[in-house]
């Protein structure tokens, strides 16, 4: 058990996936057929036993606010600490929305020094993966380590490089080169965005940046100091999907239609998430639905295949999906044929229409489109 | 300082349900699975909250431990309150003794202390067996409106089933007239449905009587209901139309759950505005395999199908290996079906293994369509290959 407390960044990235963030914040985009991105990172703060988190907002965060409410679901509905949403904080001269993760910070020291733990857990809210913190923690204290940043090895293109923080540790784990936004593709230690810091250490630091005007915290404040500071990388070998574009959004969901992925992710642990009291799904009579992950209060009486349905998504008779992501409350009209789609929730696509995109570069239906 | 209430419930969930046989063997009817999701007693308690109804007392008796544990703080039914909420009432020791419940009015009677912390005006009285989406509170209104006494939930039964319950006649102002508990000739097809609604200090005073009688079996139907008849009191039946079912048999459950999948049958608990309310898992979605094949069934979070499943219902994080066929059956949480089993017409309970190549439910030669339906009590591990003929009850 972490005695720490967490903090998530909820508007993180969402320029590389315009489409479904655009009236909601990253944390709150629609993953796996029943979750919001959000629910992996709060989930993995809870499985370790961390009762204190604070959710960074910027803007759009309306849909996020409803989808946690209090936290009871995440078991953050607490007396001691729980769950505290941290919007930008006004100011008499008018608005400041804060830019880079330094002034982000800065704007929640409140928060920090009123909390007693004595770690934070920082994370972005573009990474699924099933994390056991415990673990890093247990790693960075015998590190005696000042930041430990989590990573993952795996192959990048040009273009994820440079949405990316790669990492260059030695033999000890300890990270020597920090390359933010760089070009190097191949197989590479890419940051998971996933940090564990001392709270005093975290503030002091960021008290120091914003003096000298720092505002991306890699760069500017991390990356040239590598020497002084004891900054160790801890290798990740789980299941992570990293969302940084809408071919990718949809590649990471489908990566759940394999067995091994979904045991990774979910096998041993609780993803908790909001909870909405559906029926259970109810499968019709001439319905065919094969290599499919669907979600509760579904109603099926076509053909579904390779496709991940959310909750409370209806497929009428005659109706084929293939290959498609379909959010929460879609509805498929009878004989109307969909093929790499991803529906936004609340979408109405009417009898015999007929969309297709590819696996590529999948068609987006934004929310409450009607076809 | 007590908050006083118009209305509270007191809901009776300490019954057995012997005739669940193994199903009950370790939980109290109240508990047993029903739907792919829920448990009974969630109908009651989710009528209790969209019914506006805040304060539940929940009566437990026979094997608790599963049920309270369900019920927890209430959360899942929105009964965690400031006032009130739901309340786990099981029998206690006082300075002259102790007492099991002995009646479902000695139930009340032993809990009057609870009922008197609300001041309530009416007490709603429920029990945890029955499967039905029922709003209290326009019975509530009846029961005002006819300044009744005692008003009591009835449905119209077949006239041929009538002598298993409490039936009644009225006159056209639907004031009874008539109760029998359980008639060997009936007068009427109009049933008790186990619902009351009390005016609290008629019926403080007629559990104090009852007490005092020790000829009484303490029991509403056979005691309270007909003393309350005889004084002359206003009792009125109110009448219900809609699905509702007693689930207390190995038949009855099977019919209800397999009721679910027939579209023509009117249960339907898809209702945004009246939703059955349940204790979550946090499970993931369900998955079904690429040959995987489910037609006419429910499947609940956290199943994975990788064989066949025709009229069925599977509870959450049930997994059905590829080659199993499963038909008519109904497999509660966490059951597994291990490849090429068969499953004909049973009720498998929770975290059953059914080994490779087995076959449960399997008719004799001969049998037509009506077989019964079998049972694996929870927690079994059936050895592969093993064969469990129709109707037989493991326990």
């Amino acid at each position: 058990m972490i005695n720490g407390l967490g903090l998530i960044f909820s508007n993180i990235h969402e320029d590389q996936l315009r489409e479904i963030t655009n009236n909601r914040t990253m944390a709150s985009v629609p993953f796996g057929g029943r979750y919001r991105i959000v629910d992996f990172v709060l989930s993995n703060m809870t499985n370790a036993g961390i009762n204190t988190v604070g959710i960074i907002t910027k803007t759009n965060y309306q849909s996020l606010m409803d989808h946690v409410g209090s936290g009871k679901e995440w078991n953050l509905a607490r007396k001691n600490g729980g769950l505290h949403f941290l919007p930008p904080y006004g100011r008499t001269t008018g608005n400041f929305v804060y830019k880079g993760k330094v002034q982000a910070l800065k704007g929640v020291f409140e928060f920090l020094s009123k909390t007693k733990e004595r770690y934070v857990v920082l994370s972005d809210c573009d990474i699924v993966a099933g994390i056991d913190l415990d673990e890093v923690f247990d790693f960075h204290i015998k590190k005696r380590a000042d930041i430990t940043m989590m990573y993952t090895v795996r192959q990048i293109t040009k273009e994820e490089a440079s949405k990316s923080t790669l990492l260059n540790v030695d033999f000890d784990e300890r990270v020597f080169k920090m390359i933010n936004r760089g070009s190097d593709e191949g197989y590479q230690k890419v940051s998971m965005n996933v940090w564990i810091m001392e709270k005093s250490f975290l503030m002091a630091l960021i008290d120091e940046a914003s003096v000298q005007g720092a505002r991306h915290i890699e760069e500017e404040v991390l990356a040239p100091r590598l020497r002084q500071l004891k900054i160790y990388g801890f290798r990740f070998n789980g299941y992570s999907a990293k969302i940084d574009s809408l071919a990718n959004y949809y590649a990471r969901n489908m990566d759940l239609l394999d067995r091994d992925v979904r045991k990774k992710l979910f096998e041993g642990k609780r993803i908790y998430t909001k909870i909405k009291d559906e029926v259970p799904t109810y499968y019709d009579r001439q319905c065919k639905v094969s290599n499919s992950l669907v979600g509760d209060g579904c109603i099926i009486e076509g053909t579904v295949k390779d496709s991940i349905l959310f909750r409370g998504v209806k497929v009428e008779k005659g109706a084929v999906v293939e290959n498609s992501i379909l959010m929460q409350d879609s509805s498929i009209g009878e004989y109307a044929h969909l093929h790499a789609v991803i529906l936004d929730k609340n979408v109405v696509i009417k009898n015999n229409r007929n969309l297709s995109g590819h696996e590529t570069y999948p068609l987006y239906v934004s929310k409450g489109g009607v076809i | 300082m007590a908050v006083k209430k118009e209305c509270i419930a007191m809901l009776l969930a300490g019954g057995q349900g012997s005739r669940l046989y193994t199903l009950t063997k370790k939980l109290a009817k109240p508990a047993v699975p029903f739907g792919g999701k829920y448990r009974i007693i969630d109908f009651t308690l989710s009528n209790c909250t969209n019914s506006g109804i805040e304060t539940v007392g929940i009566l437990t008796q026979y094997q608790p431990l599963k049920l309270n544990t369900y019920i927890g703080t209430g959360q899942p039914w929105d009964l965690d309150r400031i006032d009130g909420g739901a309340f786990i009432l099981p029998p206690f020791q006082r300075q002259q003794g102790a007492d099991w419940y002995k009646g479902t009015a000695n139930a009340i009677f032993q809990n009057m202390n609870f009922i008197e912390g609300y001041s309530p005006e009416y007490v709603l009285i429920l029990s945890g067996d029955h499967v039905y989406k029922m709003d209290y509170s326009l019975m509530l209104s009846f029961h005002k409106q006819n300044r009744a006494d005692c008003t009591i939930a009835v449905l119209e039964v077949p006239m041929n089933e009538a002598s298993r319950f409490g039936i009644m006649s009225t006159d056209k102002e639907f004031r009874i007239t008539d109760f029998e508990e359980k008639p060997s000739h009936p007068k009427s097809s109009l049933a008790s449905m186990g619902i009351y609604i009390f005016k609290w200090e008629k019926l403080k005073k007629y559990l104090i009587e009852d007490e005092k009688n020790s000829d009484s079996d303490n029991d509403f139907g056979k005691d309270i209901i007909p003393s309350m008849l005889k004084k002359g009191e206003r009792l009125f039946a109110y009448r219900f139309k809609g699905y509702w079912k007693d689930v207390g048999t190995i038949e009855s459950l099977w019919e209800a759950n397999m009721d679910l999948l027939d579209s023509k049958s009117g249960i339907n608990f898809d209702d945004p505005n009246f939703k059955i309310y349940s204790k979550n898992q946090g499970l993931p979605p369900h998955f079904v395999g690429v040959d995987g094949k489910v037609e006419n069934s429910i499947v609940a979070e956290g199943c994975e199908v990788y064989g066949t499943v025709e009229n069925s219902i599977l509870f959450l994080g049930v997994k059905v290996e590829s080659g199993a066929f499963v038909k008519d059956s109904i497999l509660m949480h966490d059951t597994v079906i291990k490849r090429d089993a068969v499953v004909c017409k049973s009720i498998l309970a929770e975290n059953v293994t059914v080994g490779r190549d087995s076959y449960i439910g399997k008719k004799l030669k001969g049998e037509g369509e009506a077989s019964d339906v079998t049972v694996v009590g929870e927690g079994n591990v059936i050895e592969e290959g093993t064969v469990i003929l129709a109707g037989e009850i493991l326990d």
